[in-house]
């Protein structure tokens, strides 16, 4: 066997090209998925025509609220082109320079202040059906978000209004203020006045309106409760049933090196079983005694094993440079990677004894790991559960998961657990073994 | 299914033979590829295996070289293993001459490595191209490698499959005479040919071959008597279509 491996480490070394495309490529598209994982989505660009007054106020009940602070809010949400007018927001949004136009008429002030009329904001958008569905959930989150901020701003008035009408103070009105009794207070008093009052019909009718002040002040208070539960009806509670939280930015990364592993080791053990019969070698290798089928292959896979997990490991100590990674646990992280690498051997030298030649070898590799890559990756609950059984199914027998979630658990200490996924991989590794025996045959 | 024509001592078994082919057979899913084909081959025997594109010569080598299992039947290497050279030349084409003939020297195990493929070298006359890659190789040129892998081990038989057919008519003169003079050292020499006048210049023995069952087994002097015809090429012609065969 060793024969072979310094055989094809010679063919490697001469094949620079091929080297350079085979640790390249897929790094690439690794950091490529990487960016896509951990990347939070850019702001969109929105033009906006600002046609209300500047420092313009919404009077409500005794206190006024700045429309700014309704505008700020929606502006912080989306990258904002102020133009001055109606048309010439839809001349941008139909050149493409914004994705959307947002127009804020000049009587959304009236609107909102009349306490009876819904305000509007106009919004105008274009493009096709994805960009639609972008900009739209973009601007329905930019608006549900600044409407959240003024609705909040709209309690704040109310329950100080309350607070006013319980408590009883100062009650400022158009530069003027006066004194007010509250209501918790008019109980207590009418109670003292109805005892100082002879036993009559003004006696009870003092009580009865101390009652009413008692039974007004009490429900008041209640008020404020409900506008808080009003305007922010559901709160987020999280459990975390298994594992712990993985930042988004290590889980990136273990996907990334994953899927860099899978298309190095996959793509070179399919390659070197292919180039054997593609150079008709395979026949005179394993007629008679000269090489076993069996360690021809296994010699393939620790191969493309060992290119890879080179390759994966440098790309985990390169990154743990810019990503918070336990770079102790190196020792597990190299355990996780070489299991992986050897599934990942056994289904490239799968794919190389079905195919005749290295190109198709090649392609037939592309089309199915990359595939498998994408359908590990697709949570449950994101598709139907029947869909959902199926893909599951499916990346239970291929090895991309079992060896993601092997190295997300060596990473990241996330479960499944590092034994049971590596026991699956290895499982997995054996099935794709005897299957590349299985294909061998058709060079006989 | 038609008898053989004349099968002579070469048929069936023998007990010094090198190489022994009993009731051979073997099929692709339900087509029959070689069927109940018998010889023998004795040390320092040239045997031309000739036959119409898809008589089953190519079958009948990688069955005699192990290449493939047979369905039926079965090989008798009494002289142990057999060189095999396939018709497409089985070699690394990023690896130099020498580099080709010392990594299969080593996987069989020959005794001095170094050594047999310094003899390999001389005896195919590649000295001059040991260090340069096969794939900047001649298509003659590689097939003198691809020959010279089948002789590396020093085999007491070897199977030649179709080993003129990329050669020009100089190369294809030196060829024979190496492997005329193998023979002559007592090498068992099988060899496939399209082209029948080789057959008759360089072979001792011929097999004819169609539609894999085995129709002539002797001297090329007896098929091209049974023939007939201006030369041998038309002698195997007429033999064919004398048995209903085109």
């Amino acid at each position: 066997m060793r024969w072979l491996l310094a055989k094809d480490l010679l063919i490697l070394r001469r094949s620079r090209l091929l080297v350079a495309v085979l640790v390249i490529y897929p790094v690439a598209i690794a950091l490529l998925i990487g960016f896509a994982l951990s990347a939070s989505p850019s702001k969109p660009r929105v033009a906006v025509v600002d046609e209300t007054p500047p420092n313009t106020t919404i009077v409500l009940g005794n206190t006024r609220i700045g429309v700014g602070q309704y505008t700020d809010e929606l502006f912080s949400q989306v990258q904002v082109v102020r133009v001055p007018t109606r048309a010439a927001a839809v001349v941008k949004v139909n050149s493409g320079d914004v994705l959307a136009a947002i127009i804020i008429p000049d009587n959304i002030v009236g609107k909102i202040s009349s306490g009876v009329q819904q305000a509007q904001v106009e919004v105008i958008y274009n493009g096709d059906a994805l960009k639609q569905s972008l900009v739209r959930s973009a601007i329905d989150s930019a608006l549900a978000q600044a409407n959240l901020a003024l609705s909040q701003q709209i309690r704040a008035v109310a329950v100080h209004d309350i607070n006013l009408l319980l408590a009883g103070g100062s009650l400022g009105s158009l530069g003027s203020s006066q004194e007010i009794v509250g209501l918790s207070h008019i109980a207590p008093m009418l109670e003292g006045v109805a005892s100082r009052t002879p036993a009559g019909a003004d006696r009870t009718t003092l009580k009865k309106i101390a009652g009413f002040a008692a039974f007004a002040a009490g429900n008041l208070g209640i008020a404020k409760n409900v506008l808080t539960t009003v305007s922010q009806p559901i709160a987020v509670k999280s459990t975390l049933l298994h594992g712990r939280r993985t930042p988004l930015d290590t889980y990136a990364v273990v996907v990334a090196v994953s899927i860099s592993l899978m298309l190095l080791s996959v793509l070179l053990a399919a390659g070197g079983v292919a180039l054997e019969r593609e150079e008709n070698t395979l026949a005179r290798l394993i007629r008679g005694p000269l090489v076993r089928r069996e360690a021809l292959l296994v010699e393939k896979v620790l191969l493309a094993a060992v290119c890879g997990f080179v390759v994966a490991l440098a790309m985990l100590i390169g990154v743990s440079a810019f990503v918070s990674l336990e770079v102790s646990r190196v020792a597990v992280w190299a355990l996780a990677l070489i299991c992986g690498a050897l599934a990942f051997g056994s289904l490239g030298v799968a794919i190389g004894a079905l195919a005749r030649e290295v190109r198709a070898a090649s392609l037939l590799a592309f089309l199915l790991v990359l595939p498998l890559a994408f359908l590990a990756l697709v949570p449950s609950g994101s598709v139907a559960g029947g869909l959902y059984s199926v893909i599951a199914a499916i990346s239970f027998v291929f090895p991309f998961k079992a060896a993601l979630q092997a190295l997300d658990a060596a990473v990241n200490q996330s479960t499944p657990g590092l034994t049971i996924s590596i026991v699956h991989v290895l499982v997995v590794a054996l099935g794709f073994g005897l299957l590349a025996r299985l294909g061998l045959r058709r060079a006989e | 299914m038609s008898e053989p024509a004349s099968l002579p001592s070469g048929s069936g078994t023998g007990s010094d033979a090198l190489l022994c082919a009993e009731r051979l057979g073997k099929r692709y899913g339900s087509r029959a590829a070689l069927s109940e084909v018998s010889f023998s081959a004795w040390p320092g025997e040239m045997i031309a295996v000739i036959g119409p594109n898809g008589a089953g010569k190519t079958t009948l080598l990688s069955l005699l070289g192990g290449v493939q299992p047979p369905t039926s039947g079965k090989v008798v290497r009494a002289g142990g293993a057999v060189g095999w050279a396939p018709q497409q030349s089985a070699l690394y084409s990023k690896l130099t001459v020498s580099e080709n003939l010392r990594l299969f020297a080593r996987l069989e195990r020959v005794e001095d490595p170094e050594a047999a493929v310094a003899r390999m070298l001389e005896q195919t006359g590649l000295g001059d191209r040991a260090h340069e890659r096969v794939e900047r190789l001649s298509g003659g040129n590689r097939q003198r490698v691809n020959v010279a892998l089948a002789l590396l081990a020093d085999p007491p038989a070897i199977l030649l499959d179709e080993p003129s057919s990329a050669l020009d008519p100089g190369q294809r003169e030196r060829l024979w005479s190496f492997v005329g003079q193998r023979a002559a050292q007592g090498m068992c020499v099988v060899f496939s040919t399209h082209i029948v006048t080789e057959a008759s210049r360089h072979a001792d023995r011929v097999l004819v071959l169609d539609q894999g069952e085995l129709l002539f087994d002797g001297p090329p002097a007896d098929l091209a008597a049974e023939g007939g015809g201006s030369d041998f090429e038309a002698a195997f012609v007429s033999f064919l279509r004398g048995r209903g065969r085109s």
